[in-house]
């Protein structure tokens, strides 16, 4: 992507911070009906970032959640420090799940996760190992 | 038309400029300017909650007056279900129906059995789509608060007419073909429980123009409709709705009529936001349809009602045990749905209100200048300056409608440095005067 960013912001996301969860991706929501993007889009990325940060709670470390507004794009880059995914293509399967019996039980880790964020983003990219995981989602505006 | 009617309006005699009303609205449409309240119209979506809140009633809302209906030749009634839980010893629903009948209508037509039409037309609708939540067209605070605030969410409401407005239809076309009368000279009112619905006949949302001709508040007719009740029961000896339709008055009404088992009904404006974010992230993609009521309890909550919510919610369930589910509209509200006397021909467009500049470059920089101003400001969301937030009071100044000075804490700083100065200056000024 050779898009000027024109506006950048960094989130903070802890591991197992239920109580926030959802936040992160409520103010960027915010931010993009402020900044008049398209209904259509806010939609896919409410979904695609959401789905990100709720993934950064439950199996990360946490990490952080940085926003890229350019003129003809956004980017949305997840970056948590660790264990990181063994089986990356394995987890982009619809309904494979990591997910431990606790977190299922609050209605979390049902699968889709990324298989969601990579349907509703238009370029999708992950790198993992054990010191972190970075998935970065663009989505073209 | 005005672009923005608003049936909730400000008697600014009566405000205080305290600010109850700008912490509890939920599109953040009021702000406190000069001591008195504004309601910011094109952030109004009419949800009367400050109506509520208001201690010194400086809110009301405005609605047709009864003698209005003297402005048709033939004028018809059409009672929301939740009037049917605002009487204490109502025995038969047929007494309510007569009496308000004899208070000068031609006739009454129970929104109950528009209602009926609406359900079977919802549950057609949940069939035929593949959008995950269907969303419930029946509040219009609700529709306005998506188009406001949601509008990613505008697919997502089912096209499906309200029940007052399809009960106006179906009452409008069957007393004309009965009575052989031209429709043109039919008024049609609704005995509403809420502002919402007012605003919704007067600039309707998904369709050009409504089907019903004014609306007048419960709490206006309350009084002479109770006097109505005293004495013999009537009788009223037209098609009557059953428990389906009835129980749209409550919190999961619709649902319950609709049929559908995979659906959620919310109450409450707060917990119908934080819904609308739930189906906005996805949360809800397994629920088939989403049933959201601005008011608690459902519209027996409403805020131009006589009843407690919760004595009027336990009323309904009463009279609906007492109607069962039997209704004259059985059969028929199918074939009226095939009529396409339910549908909604026209899309609700969104608001566009929360953005802060056509071009994209400047609206970024002014997210940026929040972001700075949210940094100086303390915090506290005390409201002193107007705004319900510190964070609203951010986006005000940067849209040019409020300053800094705004803030009583930042203005206190600044009184204290420019009173340091005064102090500085004065005692520079005393010392030069001892060394001449």
């Amino acid at each position: 992507m050779n898009d000027n960013v024109l506006y950048t912001r960094v989130y903070e996301v802890h591991k197992e911070d239920f109580a926030a969860a959802g936040e992160a991706s409520a103010r960027v929501k915010r931010k993009l009906k402020q900044i008049g993007i398209d209904a259509a889009i806010i939609r896919k990325i409410a979904i695609a970032s959401y789905e990100a940060e709720i993934n950064m709670i439950i199996h990360s470390y946490g990490g952080t959640m940085t926003i890229n507004i350019g003129e003809s794009s956004i980017v949305i880059i997840c970056a948590d420090t660790g264990p990181g995914i063994p089986d990356v293509e394995l987890a982009m399967k619809e309904g494979y799940s990591t997910a431990p019996q606790n977190i299922r039980e609050m209605g979390f880790g049902a699968g889709m996760g990324l298989s969601n964020i990579n349907r509703n983003s238009d370029n999708m990219s992950i790198t993992s190992s054990p010191e972190g995981t970075t998935i970065r989602m663009e989505f073209e505006t | 038309m005005e672009k923005y009617f608003h049936s909730v309006t400000l008697d600014k005699e009566k405000c205080s400029g305290c600010t109850n009303c700008i912490k509890r609205c939920p599109t953040e449409a009021i702000r406190v300017q000069q001591g008195k309240a504004k309601i910011l119209a094109e952030r109004c979506i009419d949800c009367g909650e400050c109506i509520r809140v208001c201690p010194y009633h400086a809110k009301s809302a405005v609605t047709d007056s009864l003698s209005s209906i003297n402005n048709f030749k033939y004028k018809i009634a059409l009672p929301a279900p939740a009037l049917y839980g605002q009487f204490k010893a109502l025995g038969k629903v047929e007494s309510l129906l007569a009496g308000l009948k004899m208070m000068g209508f031609d006739d009454v037509y129970e929104v109950a059995k528009g209602a009926e039409i609406c359900s079977a037309a919802i549950a057609k609708r949940i069939q035929q789509s593949d959008t995950k939540p269907l969303i419930s067209s029946a509040c219009p605070a609700v529709v306005r608060l998506i188009q406001v605030r949601f509008p990613d969410l505008i697919d997502n409401i089912v096209d499906v007419d309200a029940p007052m407005e399809v009960a106006a239809k179906v009452a409008k076309k069957e007393f004309a073909e009965k009575n052989h009368v031209d429709i043109s000279d039919i008024g049609a009112y609704f005995i509403t429980p809420c502002p919402a619905k007012m605003t919704s006949i007067k600039t309707p949302l998904g369709k050009e123009k409504s089907d019903v001709d004014g609306a007048i508040s419960m709490l206006e007719i309350y009084g002479l409709l109770a006097g109505q009740l005293k004495g013999e029961a009537k009788e009223f000896k037209e098609e009557r709705a059953g428990s389906r339709g009835v129980g749209w008055a409550n919190s999961g009404g619709e649902v319950a009529a609709v049929g559908n088992k995979n659906a959620l009904a919310v109450d409450g404006i707060a917990n119908v936001l934080k819904a609308l974010e739930d189906i906005e992230n996805d949360k809800l993609k397994e629920i088939d349809f989403f049933e959201g009521l601005a008011c608690t309890g459902g519209c027996v909550g409403g805020p131009l009602v006589f009843e407690s919510a919760f004595v009027a919610n336990s009323r309904i369930k009463r009279i609906c045990d007492m109607l069962g589910t039997a209704s004259d509209m059985d059969g028929k509200a199918e074939a009226y749905v095939e009529d396409g006397m339910a549908s909604l021909k026209e899309t609700v467009q969104p608001l566009d209100v929360l953005k802060l500049d056509d071009n994209r470059v400047v609206a970024m920089q002014k997210v940026q200048q929040i972001e700075e101003l949210v940094e100086r400001l303390p915090g506290l969301d005390c409201g002193s300056c107007g705004s319900p937030t510190c964070r609203s009071l951010a986006e005000d100044i940067v849209r040019g409608n409020a300053n800094e000075l705004d803030c009583i804490f930042i203005l206190k700083e600044k009184v204290r440095f420019l009173a340091e100065e005064m102090v500085d200056l004065a005692s520079k000024e005393s010392k030069e005067q001892k060394d001449i």
